[in-house]
């Protein structure tokens, strides 16, 4: 088992976070993180899905992802060439003996206090999973009363865009035109010509008692 | 170019240019408002069902028979979920099907109001899409995009959840030129290298074997694999869904693999150096214990469904593409290594597959007490009915015998439900290809309790004229599973007898419905029963066949077993060794 970063393109409508949260665990997978929010596409989001899996069911579950009709791309982000970053908000007890100490750490991992009281401090750290956990490590001894962290959120180094090419509209054809078969009406629709659909022939009205 | 119509009339109207001549439902409240125009649609016949359920499969069997995608209408709540069950079926078996629920007004979605039910919520994982529509304005084109999803890639069910205030409000009726579905590009056409790596693989084998799924029908492409199996003499089998995908009186057919196939389908696969599956997705009934599933065979995996290839069995060349496109391209591509090589030759395989298969070709052993043998009555229906009728099965032992012993020489004949399972699917099927295909005679092969799960579309075929025949293989049990309690439950039959010898009456109860009730006991007036019902054209007719309750399903590969453990008969394995394969 491994971790994977999964980088999903998704059209912006209702409910398409169910449906990929659903795959996943219908599926038999444990999702370790999931972030979702806008992307520079009003259309599109971007979710950022950690999973922790073997490489063959990895590839099922990202083919079945891509068989949602709202997913409109999939990519796995390496973690070499990929910025990852998760927010982390912790409230840490700190009074006038040791708020020194705590905010020596705020320093240290280069976080910020985004609130104080005489008993506690509240820190806002941003980074790597393994940044975080370090600075929590060193946080834990002074008392952790409140901790509250965000899925990780990934992008690729360098200048190239996954949602480049990705967003051409693709013209579809409407269900097959010889298909439609009814000509467009010009106003209300008309009284009917008959009120119950002319059935097959062999059509029986009711059915009469009948014996073999 | 645009008018103003209700969202109700938008509706029906969108139904109608996607080309719907049939819908098959149940009115309700929330749905009501459609109903109301579709009394006034010259170009719909709306088939009026006794349940939701019934509605449901009788689309798929119109669309399995027609080739065009079904539609089922419901209303919210209990309407809806009744249509869970046809809808599951639809997705494992790949069939296009549109199902229209009626959903509670926008403002009261979320309040636990009467007949609510989040049916898309309920619908995620077994529809290939669904919507929920509020917005009036959407509704032609959501309508655009569900039969589209529906009917191309890999077929399956798409349900569409339209809120009554939708349907009651004001909306410019516009018919979409094009659709955006920037996440849905199914692939048709195969890769040009995997189909040449394919063809060599081919040319290479020695032993090689097309497994043919219900992919090949859903594509049309039984004409093109004819041509491929020909063109080197490869033996080929056909699984449940392919039934009629490849002629079974062709001597390259060598029978229906899996749990229940015959012995030179499961040998074939289980001695094949090469698969070459096409359209079909390597099931647990087929594969038997995977890792030892044709241990020694290299595997081309061809399928519209990427997620498919590999899911159970990794494949060597992988061709993601339409089956038909697909086998159109293979052959080509044969032709070419042929033309520059030596052409391949299959004889010692085929001679040996020969000899297994006339060793041990299907049969039964008719019953010591002078019962009717249930084999034997499916046997004379499809010797009678030949293989020009469409048949549509249930559930369970009449299943697979009707699998083995009805005529399939043609595809879309043959309608069962072979992934989800679901007993009571072949009569209410058996309606909706009838309404497809009036000219055809329409057999629906049922057993006793299939049938007392959803005969009451009985009344719909009597009052709409759709004059079905139903075989009701009357073993007085649930028989597959009696076959497993006398096999690996000590004979222990908790629950399993029906007692449908007494209750019900199959025949009466075929009369109360308007139908026509025959009954049948011995072997000697089975042809005249089945021409007595043959017979009859202006009305449903049910055979009321008493069978001997204790026939088995064979030959029968245990479940969790490997197929090299495929037994003939009770205890009774096949001489391999002696085969030489």
């Amino acid at each position: 088992m491994s971790k994977h970063t999964l980088s999903v393109l998704v059209e912006n409508k209702h409910g398409v976070l169910a449906r990929v949260a659903a795959l996943v665990a219908r599926r038999g997978f444990n999702i370790d993180s999931l972030a979702v929010g806008p992307t520079e596409h009003p259309d599109v989001s971007r979710m950022t899905i950690v999973v922790n899996v073997d490489e063959h069911p990895l590839e099922q579950v990202t083919k079945q992802l891509n068989k949602l009709v709202n997913v409109i791309k999939i990519v796995e982000l390496e973690p070499s060439a990929t910025v990852q970053r998760e927010l982390l908000l912790v409230k840490v007890k700190a009074d006038s003996t040791t708020r020194g100490q705590v905010l020596e750490t705020v320093q240290l991992f280069r976080a910020k206090v985004v609130d104080v009281t005489p008993d506690a401090v509240t820190i806002e750290a941003t980074g790597s999973p393994e940044k975080l956990e370090a600075m929590l490590r060193v946080l834990e001894p002074f008392g952790v009363r409140e901790l509250v962290q965000s899925g990780m959120v990934a992008i690729g180094r360098g200048s190239r865009s996954i949602t480049d090419r990705t967003l051409r509209p693709v013209p579809v054809p409407v269900p097959s035109p010889n298909q439609q078969a009814a000509p467009p009406r010009t106003a209300v629709p008309s009284p009917p010509h008959h009120p119950v659909p002319a059935p097959p022939p062999g059509h029986r009205a009711a059915a009469p008692a009948r014996r073999a | 170019m645009s008018e103003q119509l209700t969202g109700a009339q938008a509706l029906i109207r969108a139904l109608e240019h996607a080309g719907v001549d049939t819908v098959f439902g149940i009115p309700g409240g929330a749905i009501l408002p459609a109903y109301d125009p579709m009394l006034d649609s010259t170009q719909i016949r709306h088939i009026l069902v006794r349940h939701e359920q019934g509605a449901g499969h009788a689309a798929q069997g119109y669309a399995a028979a027609s080739g065009k995608t079904g539609v089922c209408m419901a209303t919210s709540g209990p309407g809806a979920t009744n249509l869970v069950t046809p809808i599951a079926d639809a997705y494992m078996d790949s069939v296009p099907i549109v199902a229209i629920t009626g959903q509670v007004p926008s403002a009261a979605i979320g309040t636990d109001a009467f007949q609510e039910a989040d049916i898309r919520g309920i619908t995620m994982p077994i529809t290939k899409h669904n919507f929920l529509v509020n917005n009036p304005n959407e509704i032609a084109e959501v309508v655009a995009e569900a039969f589209h999803i529906a009917g191309t890639g890999r077929p399956g069910p798409v349900l569409v959840d339209v809120t009554k205030d939708a349907m009651q409000a004001k909306v410019d009726f516009r018919w979409p030129t094009e659709l955006t579905l920037p996440g849905y590009r199914p692939v048709t056409r195969p890769h040009p290298k995997q189909v040449r790596e394919a063809a060599k693989l081919i040319v290479a084998a020695s032993r090689p074997v097309l497994y043919v799924g219900g992919g090949v029908i859903r594509a049309g492409a039984h004409a093109e694999l004819r041509q491929l199996a020909e063109l080197l003499r490869i033996p080929v089998v056909t699984t449940l869904m392919a039934r009629g995908a490849f002629p079974d009186t062709h001597e390259l057919h060598f029978g229906m693999p899996g749990m229940h196939g015959s012995v030179s389908a499961v040998g074939a696969l289980q001695r094949s150096d090469l698969l070459v599956s096409l359209g079909a997705r390597f099931d647990d009934r087929v594969t038997g214990k995977l890792d030892s599933f044709a241990p020694e065979a290299k595997i081309i995996h061809a399928d519209i469904d990427p997620a498919e290839i590999g899911k159970n069995r990794a494949a060597d060349v992988p061709i993601v593409g339409d089956c038909r496109e697909v086998i159109a391209d293979l052959i080509q591509a044969l032709q070419q290594e042929i033309g520059a090589g030596p052409k391949p030759e299959y004889d010692a395989w085929r001679n040996q597959l020969e000899s297994v298969r006339a060793k041990y070709p299907l049969g039964y052993d008719e019953p010591d007490d002078g019962s009717l043998s249930p084999q034997y009555v499916i046997q004379r229906i499809g010797q009678t009915a030949g293989p020009d009728a469409i048949y549509t099965a249930g559930v369970g032992q009449h299943q697979m015998w009707a699998a083995h012993f009805l005529p399939f020489e043609k595809p879309g004949h043959w309608i069962n439900s072979g992934g989800l399972g679901t007993m009571g699917y072949g009569l209410p099927a058996a309606m909706g290809a009838k309404v497809a295909k009036p000219e055809a005679t329409v057999w629906a092969i049922d057993g006793d309790g299939c049938f007392q799960m959803t005969n009451q579309e009985l009344v719909t075929c009597a009052l709409e004229g759709i004059p079905i025949k139903v075989a009701v293989i009357n073993n007085q049990s649930l028989g597959m599973v009696r076959q497993w309690q006398t096999l690996f439950y000590d004979q222990r039959y908790s629950n399993t007898d029906l007692h449908s010898a007494q209750i019900p009456d199959f025949a009466k109860l075929a009369e109360a419905m308007g139908g026509v009730g025959l009954r049948c006991s011995d072997r000697d007036s089975v042809d005249a029963t089945i021409e007595k019902a043959m017979a009859v054209t202006d009305a449903p007719v049910v055979v009321d066949f008493v069978v001997h309750r204790d026939a088995m399903v064979w030959p029968m590969v245990a479940a969790g077993t490997s197929n090299d453990d495929i037994q003939i008969a009770r205890d009774m394995a096949p001489e391999w060794d002696n085969e030489v394969l």
